[in-house]
């Protein structure tokens, strides 16, 4: 997309190169974790943003804090797509990468496209730095030929310059707090590659280190390092051609950036509000959940309590006590966690409690990789109980889908009194996107009601005809006295009762509730007309989009739709599904709503899976897509 | 305020139309007799009462008390309890539960209840073996116990509940036997009325798995001389004919006669705000000394969790007067596309 022809002869005074019009570009940063490449990919973010194109980022860390310096296992990267239409994934392969030192270049050297640009701190590349990430003695990638002529490789001496930038003879500062700002240096390069102002960024650092950390020094060195890159990037001539991506035409109206974590918390604060009584989120620290209580952790005003618990198990207890006592009882967490919760949410499902279980999922069994992402959960979160044990199964599928369906999972486990497990992803958590700030007013509230004494003995499991949900008495209300547990109740009365058609009543009324929900949540949306659909569910909505537009450029018409409710299915789904020839299920993961979709519908639907621990890319599913419609169905 | 008229309630009142299912003779009646008696005199209406347990046969206990009521699952009522609470810091909650559900597979959400000193009330029914699983040892039982899971006898050391409540900065610890329902009537209340965490262990009979474990406490001819009943402010004296008493040496205390030159003078004076003492006091078992009951321990300056996260919640609520939720949810680093 870039060109990677040489520069132009140019005079020998220097002059703006000519800009060059794209319509898309993904950059990457990669660093050691300690060089704050999440930072600077943030603070291009946001520059990206006021220029109003749309974008979609993706962050990649590694889950050691401070890995040794120079180490392939410390690197962190952070990518951005921006573009002057919609776009939905953080692209493929990249178009410029920018590597601060040799590991960061030989971990993301691959996700660059042929042709891309790299910006390298070259100063880095020296013997020491190259043998830690693994280069054989007397190597150097930066000379190799093949790479050369593979890449447009751009070498700067950033650490040299930004020294020579900050350091000035009457001044004290320390080195550390000098090389620290080689990150600004190399946000200046970059947001003169792209044609960007820096002044909103001057501003933010100013506020940031100035105002908010009380270090004006600080904010100085920062502002002197993006100003000096940015210079750098008019005068060295490294770069043939300015690039420029002009604003997309987004639905009018006022934007914010945000990620998936950030929506959950203002989702839950909305409906915190829309309920009209406090939420409380207990929850054990984990990846990539931990952010979810950090910013609800904040919101005491909005009508939030949050607990950090002793472990997964105290956790979800906790928020069922506050759920039986009144409150709404959210817990929130990623596989493992969900797998130590499993008996509580059991609990819940028979004593028939509100109860919300946020799983922002991460890759693999146990431990896996917590920084990465898969869709992996799914039958953990809809079987993982012991018994027969139901549970309303919902998932997100963008940054910004995560603040409704916080709302939705709230509206759901309260009208049907039964847990919800949220199912978002590591991918979605830590990615951010444009998002139309929703007008609050215009969201509906979530009526909930508690019943008072009538003066008869109290039912505690006597259902509503339309819901059949039990009533939620809340300790404190008079006459209503009762006892509930783990233990098989009678239908009704709520006795402890062991008799065996009781227990069969039971199971079923436990299932039946929430099919109950399918009257009202929406039915499933198909979009294009095609002998083929293309079924999705979670993160991979803006991949499948993508893949999609990319398929119909070809003239090849597939059909998609996202199911965002997983238990209960959309009503609909069943008569979607067999109006098809043909089904193609993408999913991170070896085929788990595939598995539910066939056993429950009895279709054939063919899968896609990806198992890397990433979301797909857009090329790799439209050419599988492609393959499996024309014919070659695995 | 003062004109509400509190509610009169007889030990009656407390019973559900549950039939009780423990076996005849086990010592969980003595304690449901007391707290039904303690319940009350409380002067709570029963709506703002809530019992919490987890599993085994002293976590029924819910079932049979006609307040709100939780049977929760292996372990983990303490968390439930903590929840309850801090959800509505109105209701009294009582958690009644046995040592292998607080101790064994929940002994990690004892220690954290205990710590945070959230304002509840634990009941500990210690009969040292589990019995609802049919006789297996208990994190209770003394080494070289002989079950059905341990035939050659138990390797474990057991867990003293008293020293493990002092450790965890519980601020209010009490001992009783089953036997004893006036005592432990008197206990029960006193914990209730305290500001934090209460923690009370009683010596309970499993009359078909573990009987007469606790004889030496129980019986007449004996439980003079193998426990003490503490008094706040009164030297330690004991035995039979109060002819014993305990008296410091060093960094330990010793059991002495009185008489021969030694008096009450010489004794320890019970005091129940010592946490040094009481950890001395915890280390006491039979037959080398006499096993403390009554109050050991009391801290009434640690402010309770409900307590504080009240007031920190008040306190940013009042810092963040006017703030909406739009203006939350918008941010303050927008853009407007046209």
């Amino acid at each position: 997309m870039i060109s990677s022809k040489q520069a132009p002869e140019h005079s020998e005074t220097p002059e703006t190169p000519e800009t060059t019009e794209l319509p898309s570009v993904s950059v990457r940063f990669c660093g050691d974790s300690g060089d704050g490449m999440q930072l600077t990919g943030s603070h291009f973010t946001d520059i990206v943003a006021l220029a109003g194109n749309d974008f979609a980022t993706a962050p990649d860390f590694p889950a050691e804090i401070r890995a040794p310096r120079g180490t392939l296992f410390g690197v962190s990267g952070y990518q951005i797509q921006f573009a002057s239409s919609e776009i939905h994934t953080p692209g493929d392969a990249v178009n410029a990468l920018v590597a601060m030192n040799p590991a960061g270049f030989r971990s993301n050297l691959h996700t660059v496209e042929e042709g891309g640009i790299i910006i390298v701190n070259e100063d880095e590349f020296d013997k020491s730095n190259l043998k830690k990430c693994g280069y054989e003695p007397d190597y150097n990638p930066l000379d190799d030929e093949m790479i050369n002529s593979t890449y447009k490789i751009c070498r700067v001496p950033m650490s040299r310059l930004t020294r020579e930038s900050l350091i000035k003879e009457d001044e004290e500062v320390s080195v550390k707090d000098v090389d620290r700002c080689r990150n600004m240096f190399a946000l200046g390069i970059i947001s003169w590659l792209f044609s960007r102002e820096i002044e909103p960024t001057i501003e933010k650092l100013t506020h940031y280190f100035g105002v908010i950390k009380g270090k004006p020094q600080i904010a100085e060195l920062n502002t002197r390092a993006i100003k000096a890159g940015y210079y750098f990037g008019e005068t060295a001539e490294l770069f043939p051609a300015r690039y420029q991506v002009a604003p997309a035409a987004l639905t009018p109206g006022e934007y914010r950036r945000i990620s998936g974590n950030e929506a959950v918390v203002l989702g839950f604060a909305t409906a915190a509000e829309k309920v009209g009584k406090p939420l409380f989120y207990a929850s054990y620290p984990i990846t990539p959940a931990s952010d979810v209580l950090h910013g609800l952790a904040r919101l005491k005003h909005f009508g939030i309590r949050t607990f950090q618990a002793e472990d997964e198990i105290a956790a979800v207890m906790i928020a069922i006590g506050a759920s039986f006592a009144g409150q709404i009882g959210i817990t929130g967490t990623s596989g493992p966690g969900l797998a130590l919760k499993s008996e509580a949410i059991g609990l819940a499902v028979m004593m028939e409690l509100p109860l919300i279980v946020l799983n922002v999922q991460r890759a693999g069994p146990s431990t896996g990789m917590p920084t990465k992402s898969e869709q992996a959960d799914l039958l953990q979160t809809m079987f993982g109980r012991s018994g027969e044990c139901p549970v309303i199964v919902i998932a997100a599928s963008s940054p910004g889908n995560c603040f409704h369906m916080a709302i939705e999972a709230i509206r759901l486990s309260t009208r049907a009194m039964c847990p919800v497990i949220l199912l978002s992803e590591g991918s979605l958590g830590n990615a951010a996107e444009p998002w139309l700030v929703p007008d609050i007013a215009s969201i509906p509230e979530i009526k909930v009601s508690h019943p008072q004494s009538n003066g008869e003995p109290f039912m505690p499991y006597l259902r509503d005809s339309e819901t059949m949900a039990r009533q939620w008495a809340t300790p404190g209300t008079e006459g209503l006295e009762h006892r509930i547990g783990g233990l098989e109740k009678e239908d009704i009365t709520g006795t402890v009762c062991y008799d065996n058609d009781n227990h069969a009543r039971m199971t079923l009324n436990r299932s039946e509730k929430i099919q109950k929900l399918q009257d009202i949540i929406p039915d499933l949306e198909v979009q294009g007309s095609s002998d083929t659909l293309i079924l999705g569910w979670g993160s991979t909505k803006g991949t499948i989009l993508s893949a999609v537009e990319m398929l119909r450029a070809k003239g090849i018409d597939v059909a998609t739709a996202h199911l965002h409710h997983i238990n209960p299915f959309p009503k609909n789904l069943g008569e979607v599904l067999r109006s098809y020839k043909q089904i193609i299920m993408p999913e991170i993961n070896t085929g788990q709503l595939r598995m539910l979709i066939r056993s429950e519908f009895l279709v054939d639907a063919v899968g896609i899976n990806n198992l890397a621990g990433r979301a797909f890319f857009v090329k790799e599913l439209a050419s599988e897509i492609e393959e499996i419609v024309k014919g070659g169905a695995k | 305020m003062s004109d509400v008229a509190l509610p009169e309630y007889k030990a009656k009142d407390f019973a559900t139309d549950q039939d009780v299912r423990w076996c005849p003779g086990c010592g969980d009646y003595a304690v449901l007799t007391a707290m039904k008696k303690m319940c009350a005199t409380l002067g709570v209406d029963k709506k703002d009462i809530v019992f919490v347990s987890g599993i085994g046969c002293a976590a029924r206990f819910p079932y049979y008390m006609d307040t709100y009521g939780a049977h929760t699952i292996h372990g983990r009522a303490p968390a439930f309890a903590t929840g309850v609470k801090l959800a509505n810091p109105e209701l009294t909650v009582f958690l009644v539960s046995g040592d292998g559900d607080l101790l064994s597979i929940g002994g990690n959400h004892t220690i954290h209840a205990l710590r945070r000193n959230i304002d509840i009330n634990i009941i500990l029914l210690n009969n040292k073996i589990y019995g609802l699983t049919k006789g297996q040892y208990s994190p209770t039982s003394e080494v070289g116990k002989v079950t059905k899971s341990t035939p050659y006898g138990s390797l474990d050391a057991p867990l003293n509940p008293i020293a493990l409540a002092i450790a965890s900065g519980c601020t209010f610890i009490a001992r009783t036997i089953d036997v004893d329902v006036k005592n432990m009537t008197v206990l029960l209340e006193r914990g209730y009325q305290h500001k934090g965490t209460s923690f009370i262990e009683v010596y309970q009979d499993c009359n078909v798995f573990n009987h007469q474990t606790w004889f030496y406490a129980t019986q007449k001819d004996t439980k003079l001389d193998t426990t003490i009943m503490l008094e706040h402010g009164k030297p330690m004296i004991f035995g039979a004919e109060s002819d014993k008493g305990l008296r410091r040496v060093g960094d330990n205390v010793e059991v002495v006669s009185l008489g021969d030159g030694v008096t009450e003078d010489d004794l320890l004076v019970h005091d129940e705000l010592n946490l040094e003492q009481a950890f001395l006091l915890s280390q006491m078992f039979s037959p080398a000394f006499p096993e403390a009951m009554g109050v050991l321990y009391v801290n009434t300056d640690k402010p309770t969790y409900n307590e504080m996260m009240h007031e920190q919640v008040q306190e940013v609520i009042s810092r963040n007067k006017g703030k909406t939720l739009q203006a939350l949810v918008t941010g303050s680093n927008t853009w407007t596309v046209e």
